[in-house]
């Protein structure tokens, strides 16, 4: 019985520990490879040689490391989330905090923005062949071109702080949203649209009865490539504001001052949130599908 | 009280395709009258299916008139004067068995009370009683059709249009069925159209059975059957049921030949 639970836990968590394994046994012989010129640089200045072995513990206790080892990362990591206070400026949750309310915020904008699109798209032909276009159009114009413009534009109007960074992340997460809705909208076959017509079914009806629930496996499946989108947008948000506040500047002021640790702890931070936050839109998913009865 | 319930004058419908004009039905004249019950039978292409939709003006017919009711088709869908069965169950996976026979009494405005007792009276009819909190998965194929016939006779539509309902299911359910269907008929007096591709099926279950011939698609024959209403699974091996199935297979033959 202990047996067949250790089993199943092995089964799904074997697999991701593994390539967990791999890839930090890859960061570490990157990490001496890379850092080794600065030891042997180091030690040629003091007119010493060093051996094979002092090179490679030189490697790992850089200041400014090309890449920073693992250890260092995480010990940066808990250095500015455990041991400092959160309101501190230097706290890493704080700095996440500041991150995670443009990402939600935006993602709840641009949620809705997409669904009001995708309806529109669905129910009016117009919109269908003129909307459309634009809608692709949006996403490939490289936001860390057009985040710029946005902050500073809605700085001169007055609007700065969370507003300016959420517009961005909406912006990055519409598309997914509006793409996967209309899908979804439209996923009912011919039988079922014309089931509602025997019954004279109303528009409303049809919608909030039938098309509605039809797309919610096509919302989720958007709302995890959203949220994701999200995120680097508020990130990149946050790059043209001077480095103030978020996991944005964080990676900013690190590559200003060549701190590469604290870059590679944000950068490492923001994935962990990246992750969490699509496995809790998986959690939400899976107890709703399950619950309209649609087996995943 | 003698007027039918369905009258089709000279009807036609004529697809338009790269591969030119289709004429799916052509010069349709038929009357259904209260209470009957009316197999549409023939090959596939013979337009029985169509005919089934221009009744329930899912489909609008290119010259002709149809009147359900009395009235225009689209009046009579308005109304909701029929009821739909289609080959499949298309039951909503997320709603219980309870839930989607409600689902066409919420769109037509009935109080939580009649739903309740209507779902209860139709899950009845159809020997379902007892499975209303079950989700569609849990019940065979032949238990969903039989709900979504309950769905379809949940408000009162004195019409009931099925198209191939028992299509997809084995000939032992399919019998079962069809014993089943005769008994509803009987008890809720409703007039009841009927395509299928067997005619066994056909002549088991009707009153009048209508023979359709492809390309065009038209009425080859028109056979009123002398069986009583009031009939067994038996009656399959009687003389008279024999005759009859022997008059539907030379009626399709015929529609067949001059090809």
């Amino acid at each position: 019985m202990l047996m067949n639970k250790f089993r199943f836990f092995w089964h799904k968590v074997g697999p991701v520990l593994t390539v967990l394994l791999v890839i930090i046994a890859i960061w570490y012989a990157a990490t001496i490879w890379l850092n080794s010129s600065w030891a042997y640089d180091k030690a040629k200045r003091a007119d010493t040689t060093i051996s094979f072995s002092q090179m490679v513990s030189d490697t790992m206790i850089q200041d400014k490391p090309l890449l920073p080892a693992p250890h260092q990362v995480v010990k940066e990591i808990y250095k500015t989330t455990v041991l400092k206070k959160i309101t501190s400026k230097r706290s890493l949750i704080w700095h996440g905090w500041i991150t995670l309310s443009a990402t939600l915020l935006g993602f709840a904008f641009g949620t809705t923005f997409g669904i009001l699109l995708a309806i529109g798209i669905v129910y009016s032909r117009a919109m269908d062949m003129s909307v459309m276009p634009w809608v692709i159009t949006s996403q490939t114009i490289p936001i860390l071109a057009v985040a710029p413009m946005i902050i500073v534009v809605l700085n001169a109007v007055g609007i700065s702080g969370l507003l300016p960074k959420a517009i961005i992340s909406m912006y990055l997460s519409f598309f997914p949203v509006v793409v996967g809705m209309v899908k979804g909208l439209r996923s009912p076959d011919q039988m079922q649209i014309d089931q509602m017509r025997t019954w004279s079914a109303s528009k409303s009806s049809s919608f909030w009865k039938l098309r509605l629930p039809s797309s919610m496996p096509y919302l989720f499946a958007s709302l995890k490539i959203g949220i994701a989108a999200s995120l680097v947008g508020a990130i990149v948000g946050e790059l043209p504001t001077g480095a103030v506040a978020g996991l944005g500047a964080r990676l900013l002021a690190g590559s200003y001052y060549g701190q590469t640790i604290q870059i590679w702890s944000a950068l490492i931070c923001a994935a962990i949130l990246a992750a969490s936050l699509v496995a809790i839109i998986g959690i939400i998913e899976k107890h709703t599908l399950r619950r309209m009865g649609i087996q995943l | 009280m003698n007027n039918p319930v369905i009258s089709a004058n000279e009807l036609s419908l004529t697809y338009q395709t790269n591969d030119g004009p289709v004429h799916a039905l052509q010069d349709i004249n038929l009357d259904i009258k209260k209470g009957e019950f009316v197999s549409f039978i023939g090959p596939s292409g013979c337009g029985k299916t169509t005919l089934l939709r221009v009744i329930a003006e899912l489909e609008t017919p290119t010259s002709g008139t149809i009147q359900v009711n009395g009235m225009s088709a689209s009046e009579a869908r308005m109304q909701r004067a029929y009821g739909y069965v289609f080959q499949a169950a298309g039951l909503y996976p997320w709603r219980t068995i309870g839930g989607n026979i409600k689902l066409p009494l919420e769109i037509m405005g009935y109080s939580k009370e009649q739903r309740e007792e209507r779902v209860a009276h139709v899950l009845e009819l159809v020997e379902l009683s007892g499975f209303d909190k079950k989700f569609p998965w849990q019940l065979s194929g032949g238990m969903q059709q039989r709900a979504s016939i309950a769905r379809a006779l949940a408000f009162d539509a004195d019409i009931l249009l099925m198209d191939e309902p028992f299509g997809a299911l084995d000939e032992i359910v399919r019998d079962h069925l069809n014993e089943q269907l005769l008994k509803l008929w009987a008890r809720t007096q409703k007039t009841i159209g009927f395509v299928t591709h067997s005619i066994p099926e056909a002549v088991f279950l009707s009153t009048k059975i209508v023979v359709m011939s492809p390309r065009p698609g038209r009425i080859a024959n028109i056979i009123e059957s002398t069986l009583p209403r009031d009939r067994s699974l038996d009656i399959r091996e009687s003389q008279e049921f024999l005759d009859i199935a022997a008059e539907v297979r030379d009626g399709l033959r015929t529609g067949h030949a001059d090809e």
